[in-house]
């Protein structure tokens, strides 16, 4: 009875979130909006018993979103929502697309025979997702976090400003570096 | 040894975190009026404060945004409280999830975005630039704290906190895992923008993400930044302190005397560390921090592995 309110709440506040993310005018609303849906949806996984999973999603989106609210800021063309502007783009095309992807997801639900298992749900999820991880999928999960290292070192050095000959002068042979910002350590 | 509370736990915690709260406020005060020279009255200065803060009109700014930085002054308090749901006092504790420490890591990091939130609706500058001076500040404090909560968890081999209390047994953590100790306090002074890491509320900002802060909203600012002092100075008891284990005394009363001792060393320590900017802190907590957080963690592992 109450799993079933719960769940009822978060489907439908993580659904009326996730569409005033494209209402609101603001971004920094809007990435909050956004941030809410994802809490509520954090709560339907918390119903499946998924403790671990349900917190950690709650806790990586709160971090992602503070940094993506600077990124929307930053790049948006108004971001304080004190001027008329909207979020929607391409209404038509984005409709169909939104449209056929909604209609082959739902379509899915139903006509997948889904496995059923009669054995036991594990004591301990977090365990048993730790082994999994640590386990059967460890290689799946070392190429993928190799792979997510690499794409954040690539971005930073294809973005960042200034290398190390502007740091350490074209002979790299500067005591300390040269900083607009100086650091906590002195160097 | 912890046991769950019924119901009633929950509403018990709110009135044992505002007692620290006025205890630690009231500690604070009677700092600021010895370091000022005089003595009378400083005992009941917080509350001389609240009484005018509740009575006091609010102010707004032009076009500001209400809905978030109210929202984001109540969730700061909203969280101080939710992350000490999983703090045993002594036996007692109010929810005894199995992964109660990262519960404790996510009700903090609500802070984050609610500090940003306060400064960005304010629709004011100073406001502003203090947000975003904490979203940078958090960026420095998060990962060493993640690791030092890591480091904590492996110990124990699991992330409730009940069994990380029950492997303090022997030997508490503190002894053999200081560097993860000290590394956890630096961000709890962190997390509650407070001592050394005010910046974002600094006097060099006016106020900061508080400037234009009045009345009940300001209340509400200060009662979830103190809350968050208290909940995590709170929380390195069971992490750290091996929980309410001590001779003679009750096991609850020592959780509050080793929580009493935490909270008035991070109090004292605001009156004597001059603040440290964010940026020098980044460099700091990327390049010592983490690389010593984990080599604990490693250390930490290599034992657990080997007994």
């Amino acid at each position: 009875m109450w799993a079933h309110i719960a769940f009822w709440v978060c489907a439908v506040g993580s659904v009326v979130t996730g569409v005033a993310v494209f209402r609101v005018d603001s971004m920094a609303r809007a990435t909050f909006a956004l941030l809410a849906s994802f809490v509520f949806a954090a709560g339907t996984v918390l119903l499946l018993n998924l403790a671990y999973l349900g917190v950690l999603v709650i806790l990586m989106m709160i971090m992602e979103m503070v940094v993506m609210v600077v990124f929307m800021i930053m790049y948006m063309m108004n971001p304080a929502g004190l001027m008329p502007m909207t979020m929607v783009h391409n209404q038509k095309g984005s409709l169909a697309i939104a449209g056929a992807v909604f209609a082959a997801l739902a379509a899915g639900i139903f006509l997948i025979p889904w496995p059923t298992s009669g054995e036991p749900r594990p004591e301990d999820t977090t365990r048993a997702l730790g082994e999994a991880l640590m386990g059967s999928k460890m290689l799946v999960m070392m190429v993928l976090g190799l792979c997510l290292f690499a794409t954040m070192v690539a971005t930073v050095v294809l973005a960042a400003h200034r290398g190390r000959y502007d740091r350490y002068g074209d002979r790299l042979d500067a005591k300390r570096p040269h900083d607009p910002v100086r650091g906590g350590l002195n160097r | 040894m912890v046991e769950q509370l019924p119901f009633w736990g929950g509403l018990v915690l709110p009135l044992v975190l505002v007692l620290l709260v006025a205890a630690a406020a009231a500690w604070d005060s009677v700092l600021a009026s010895q370091a000022a020279g005089s003595r009378n009255g400083a005992l009941i200065e917080p509350f001389r404060a609240v009484a005018g803060l509740l009575v006091q009109q609010r102010r707004r700014t032009l076009a500001a945004d209400l809905l978030l930085s109210r929202g984001g002054a109540l969730a700061l308090v909203v969280a101080g409280f939710l992350a000490s749901l999983v703090t045993p006092l002594g036996r007692w504790v109010v929810a005894d999830f199995s992964i109660g420490i990262v519960w404790f890591n996510a009700m903090e990091a609500v802070a984050w975005a609610a500090v940003w939130l306060v400064g960005w609706g304010a629709n004011s500058a100073f406001g502003l630039i203090g947000g975003y001076r904490f979203v940078a500040q958090g960026l420095a404090y998060e990962l060493p704290h993640m690791f030092a909560l890591i480091t904590a968890a492996l110990g124990a081999e699991s992330l409730r906190v009940a069994d990380v209390v029950a492997a303090q047994d022997e030997l508490w953590f503190v002894v053999w895992m200081p560097v993860a100790f000290v590394v956890y306090l630096l961000s709890v002074l962190a997390m509650a923008f407070w001592g050394p890491f005010d910046q974002a509320v600094g006097p060099d900002l006016a106020g900061g993400a508080s400037a234009e802060l009045s009345g009940v909203d300001r209340l509400l600012f200060e009662a979830g930044r103190w809350l968050l002092l208290v909940s995590g100075a709170a929380f390195a008891v069971p992490l750290f302190l091996g929980g309410g284990a001590g001779p003679l005394l009750p096991d609850w009363l020592w959780s509050l005397v080793k929580t009493a001792a935490v909270l008035a060393v991070l109090v004292w320590i605001r009156r004597r560390v001059p603040t440290v900017r964010m940026e020098r802190y980044q460099e700091i907590a990327w390049i010592v921090l983490i690389p010593l957080t984990l080599v604990q963690a490693l250390v930490v592992s290599l034992v657990v592995l080997a007994r």
